[in-house]
């Protein structure tokens, strides 16, 4: 946790574009509060009373206010400087190992370049997926949560502060592998996206509502193995219909290039 | 185990609201869908607060209940568990309540 301020975001490590060097080899210098991240009294509860209250000995002081409101004011922050610059930013969420990262390979090396894209990439550890974008020739930044089990609004300004994508481009922010904790922090994305596998089973969007129920996007992954496993195509549409009437599914492959085309579309038509 | 940023949250919300001042009880409301659990948060609380302003403060939550409305049929009724489903088959309903993840108040000492 921060001395200063008590912000958990200790251990939390950016990397810019071309400082990916060896992995783990970066530890904790750069909480540099060069952003919104706001310290001393009243300063970040902006429209608050202030902060400096006397006489309160024994009493009840309302606060009425919501626990996630400070996170949600930096992820507007977020919002209007990428809504300024015309940036698309897509929230991409699932469990380990679903192909967010295959995904993004692919989609830099067909449609990089069309598109603009830029990659913020969330893990715990590592800058392991920063380099697979990197060698995919699509500048990325790699925030490592330390601690954390998702990206949060803070960490992204630090990842966007560090990237500086161009306006009008697409930003795809890769948070950390888990289809639970993701789910709460609004990042300022205009969309997001979640990926579930074929793999995994057609049970996830029943199993974990609160991310299946944000989702505008659902990337049904690694279609080209369907043949091989036990999974309910009609079952995992029909649970989705459940949790989230209003989410599309998209079917596709990064390892054979099925519904890609639809999927480059789909960020292509949001960015006009 | 997104419940210790959220207890972060409290601690940090409620020292940049009163600073320097020691308190004696903090009230959360934490509603059944907010995807938040309460026990989690208690769990994180005692290591959350130590060194700060809220150290040894009782932590009390309470957890509304969740309550939809129906788009298609206009009904009200309160959701089996996180799937909210209408009657009438319709999975197109608003969360009237349930979602709340509010830091209600603090008793100060």
């Amino acid at each position: 946790m921060c001395a200063t301020c008590g912000c958990g975001v200790a251990g939390v490590r950016v990397f810019g574009p071309g400082q990916l060097g060896p992995a783990g080899h970066d530890h904790g210098t750069d909480h540099s509060h060069d952003h919104e991240h706001a310290h001393g009294p009243g300063q970040a509860d902006r429209g608050q009373p202030p902060s400096h209250e006397h006489g309160l000995d024994g009493r009840t002081v309302q606060i009425q206010q919501n626990i996630l409101a400070k996170n949600d004011r930096l992820a507007e922050d977020n919002r209007a400087w990428l809504t300024a610059r015309g940036i698309l930013a897509v929230n991409l969420m699932s469990s380990p190992g679903a192909g967010k990262t295959t995904l993004l390979e692919r989609t830099a090396r067909e449609a990089g370049a069309g598109l603009g894209l830029t990659v913020i990439e969330g893990d715990q550890e590592t800058t392991l997926d920063a380099s697979r974008i990197e060698a995919a020739g699509c500048a990325v930044a790699q925030i490592n949560t330390g601690a954390g089990c998702h990206l949060d609004a803070s960490m992204v300004a630090r990842g966007l502060s560090a990237l500086n994508p161009s306006p009008g481009s697409v930003l795809v922010i890769e948070n950390v592998g888990n289809l639970v904790c993701p789910a709460l922090f609004d990042l300022g994305e205009a969309a997001r996206v979640v990926l579930s596998s074929v793999t995994e089973g057609a049970d996830k969007p029943i199993k974990y509502p609160q991310m299946f129920r944000g989702a505008d996007l659902v990337l049904l992954t690694k279609v080209d193995l369907l043949p091989y496993v036990d999974f309910d195509t009609g079952r995992h549409a029909r649970d989705l219909k459940l949790i989230s009437p209003g989410a599309q599914i998209m079917p596709v492959s990064a390892t054979t290039g099925e519904g890609l085309p639809a999927w480059y579309a789909w960020l292509s038509e949001r960015t006009r | 185990m997104h419940e210790l940023a959220i207890t972060e949250g409290v601690v940090q919300a409620v020292t940049e609201r009163l600073p320097g001042t020691p308190i004696a009880c903090v009230h959360l409301e934490i509603g059944v869908m907010s995807g938040v659990v309460a026990d989690s948060v208690r769990f994180c609380f005692d290591l959350v607060t130590e060194g700060t302003t809220l150290e040894g403060a009782r932590l009390d939550i309470i957890q509304p209940a969740a309550r939809c409305r129906c788009r298609d049929c206009g009904a009200e009724f309160e959701p089996d568990g996180m799937i909210a489903l209408c009657d009438c088959g319709s999975a197109d309903v608003a969360v009237l309540a349930g979602q709340e993840l509010r830091i209600r108040s603090v008793e100060v000492v």
